[in-house]
């Protein structure tokens, strides 16, 4: 029997199955209905599974055994990833957390900021739409050293911002480091407000890009670590979850 | 239906029905007064022979009314309660023949100016701290004020004997609500928190008297019997700003996230109810000293929230404390931090915040949030 592990986020969905020693992994793009993106995604699994749900999306998938929220499991999926991991940074599309954990990977305190858009991976969309780049590329093409100064406190602003800084000639590379710049100091006045233990893991779709990461670093003068798998740590966390519960009832 | 919802209902009826009751009352000459604050010593009122009413706005319907005297980023209590007046859609509003409220939070004593356009209000000011002599003495003599106003407009006497025959009668209530709140203190919970909080905006609305604080003590006595046991279920304390109508969604996310309110530290539960007022020859003394020693972060410093959380958290063995932040309240927000360092250090126990509006757009944040809590614990 496997344990299957959902992550139904505003971008994509993830999918972790786990058989109780290795993870088969899969990501597709949430789209207009998560339900649907979820049973195309378990269309090919025919055995019998324990399903955990996790994510923004959680409560609009039907099909489950348990739903969990997506601050546990990603506190349970770092542990897995990073055992040493104390605290967990994770940018998702739609919010932007903080969570702290003990050495089993449970949660002690967190923070979520999701009222605004600034300070989320949608802030980083928008600019690089903005800019008509590629998200995905962000590596490849910021590589300044001279950030622009993002003032506005709120993503509705700063797009306005961005127009201008665009119309007074500024350079693309230095706008998109300056909105990382302000995302990551969003994101840092969270962390004042919980505290942090040394081992930060840097989670969520985002993780993905080493610029932000460096960002990161430089900001907090701190290591800070993130793992291939990152974007599926709340997955990999449901998973785990999903299969001590199937343990439990044996 | 089972006989617990019967009962929860019968509460439930009672707000409806108070309305026609307060109606008749009037009619037959009764004076009605409107309150808006857990500092109103209700106790006067009720010994100038009219009947006091709370007007908090709990509703999210009338603020965009509201808002167009308001500024936006305001407590939506303020909101709501000033989008009721000058909308005309709350009976008791209507009803109320003086206002009575103080001078706790900035938003609120600002509004009344306001509303003063529209019924006249009584403000009485209360004193910012107990760490002065003079405040007691100060408050004191607004106790007499209020009294003075309630016999000038009212036409009525005041007398010693009513007035302690008031502390009695409220005492009593006290006590009855201590009851009520004391079905949450079994293992597990007698009732849900859910339900408390029904039951709670079922007595509210009632002229005190005391056959209806012995029919109420038999229903309690009823809800006991009956009780719906809540197991397993984390027990958590709320606290934080007035709860009630479109903020009841904090209390149903709780109890379907697996957790169940045993406790109501705010102004909607135990934080008034707790001390009695002390029946002795000087009543509007010992009125003072009770009105100025109520928990609520407008007083500072606010020690007395501090000590009644401890307190409640070992009394009814709390997993976790929850504390409701109304958006652009600025005195519970900026207490908030210093609660967590208090709940967290000196008492062991987890904290959160959640700060919520009388709106239904945060259901799938505070979704995540007291989960996360919960599951936390
Ligand atoms: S919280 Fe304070 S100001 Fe608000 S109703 Fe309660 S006692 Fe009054
Ligand atoms: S909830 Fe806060 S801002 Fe609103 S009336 Fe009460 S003390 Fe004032």
């Amino acid at each position: 029997m496997n344990s299957i592990g959902i992550d139904a986020g505003s971008t994509a969905v993830k999918l972790a199955i786990y058989d109780g020693k290795e993870f088969d992994l899969r990501i597709r793009p949430t789209g207009w209905s998560p339900k649907e993106t979820v049973s195309k995604m378990l269309e090919d699994i025919e055995n019998e599974k324990y399903i955990v749900t996790t994510g923004y999306g959680r409560m609009s998938i039907a099909n489950y055994d348990k739903r969990v929220t997506e601050i546990t499991c990603h506190g349970k999926g770092a542990n897995y990833l990073r055992e040493q991991t104390r605290t967990i940074i994770d940018i998702g599309g739609q919010d932007s957390k903080i969570i702290r954990v003990n050495n089993k990977g449970q949660v002690i305190d967190f923070l979520m900021n999701d009222k605004c858009a600034a300070g989320t991976g949608k802030f980083l969309e928008m600019t690089c739409h903005l800019l008509e780049k590629d998200i995905r590329d962000l590596d490849e093409f910021v590589n300044s050293t001279n950030p622009a100064n993002i003032n506005a406190m709120c993503a509705v602003f700063a797009e306005s911002e961005i127009i201008s800084l665009l119309a007074s000639g500024e350079r693309l590379e230095d706008i998109a480091a300056g909105v990382i710049d302000s995302i990551v100091k969003r994101t840092l006045s969270l962390i004042g407000r919980v505290g942090f233990d040394e081992d930060i893991f840097f989670s969520g779709g985002l993780s993905r890009s080493k610029v932000i990461r460096k960002c990161f670093e430089n900001t907090l003068k701190k290591k800070i670590h993130t793992h291939k798998h990152s974007q599926f740590t709340g997955a990999i966390g449901a998973a785990l979850i999903g299969y001590e519960v199937m343990l439990k009832e044996d | 239906m089972n006989s617990l919802n019967k009962i929860v209902e019968k509460f439930e009826d009672a707000k409806r029905n108070s309305v026609v009751d307060l109606k008749r009352k009037k009619e037959n000459g009764k004076k009605i007064v409107g309150t808006f604050c857990a500092f109103t010593p209700k106790e006067i009122i009720i010994a100038a022979d009219a009947i006091p009413v709370s007007l908090c706005g709990m509703k999210n319907e009338p603020i965009s009314a509201a808002e167009q005297h308001l500024p936006r980023n305001l407590c939506p209590l303020i909101k709501s309660s000033y989008g009721h007046a000058i909308t005309d859609t709350c009976p008791y509003f209507y009803f109320s023949d003086l206002l009575v409220g103080e001078t706790t939070c900035d938003g609120k004593k600002k509004m009344y100016e306001y509303l003063n356009n529209i019924k006249e209000i009584h403000v009485m000011q209360l004193p910012q701290t107990l760490d002065r002599e003079s405040s007691l003495s100060y408050w004191q003599e607004e106790m007499k004020l209020l009294a003075e106003k309630l016999e000038e407009r009212f036409n009525v006497e005041i007398t010693q004997e009513k007035l302690i025959d008031a502390i009695r009668l409220c005492n009593k209530e006290r006590l009855v609500m201590q009851k009520l709140f004391g079905l949450g203190m079994n293992q597990p919970p007698l009732i849900s928190g859910y339900n408390m909080l029904k039951v709670i905006q079922g007595i509210g609305y009632q002229e005190l008297s005391d056959d209806y604080l012995t029919y109420l003590e038999e229903l309690i006595d009823v809800l006991a019997v009956n009780n719906q046991k809540v197991d397993n279920a984390k027990r958590i304390l709320i606290t934080g700003c007035p709860l009630g109508a479109d903020t009841e969604k904090v209390v149903r996310i709780v109890e379907q996230s697996g957790g169940a309110v045993v406790a109501y530290e705010n102004c909607t539960g135990l934080k008034a109810k707790m001390e009695l007022v002390k029946e002795s020859s000087d009543p509007y003394h010992a009125l003072a000293k009770k009105y100025l020693n109520i928990g609520c972060p407008c007083i500072s410093p606010n020690k007395k929230r501090f000590k009644m959380i401890e307190e409640l958290i070992y009394e009814y063995n709390i997993d976790g404390v929850i504390d409701v932040i109304l958006q652009s309240c600025h005195p519970y927000s900026v207490e908030t931090y210093g609660l967590k360092e208090f709940t967290l250090k000196e008492c062991q126990t987890p904290y959160i915040s959640v700060e919520t509006d009388y709106s239904s757009s945060d259901l799938g944040q505070l979704m995540t949030r007291i989960g996360a809590f919960i599951e936390m614990l």
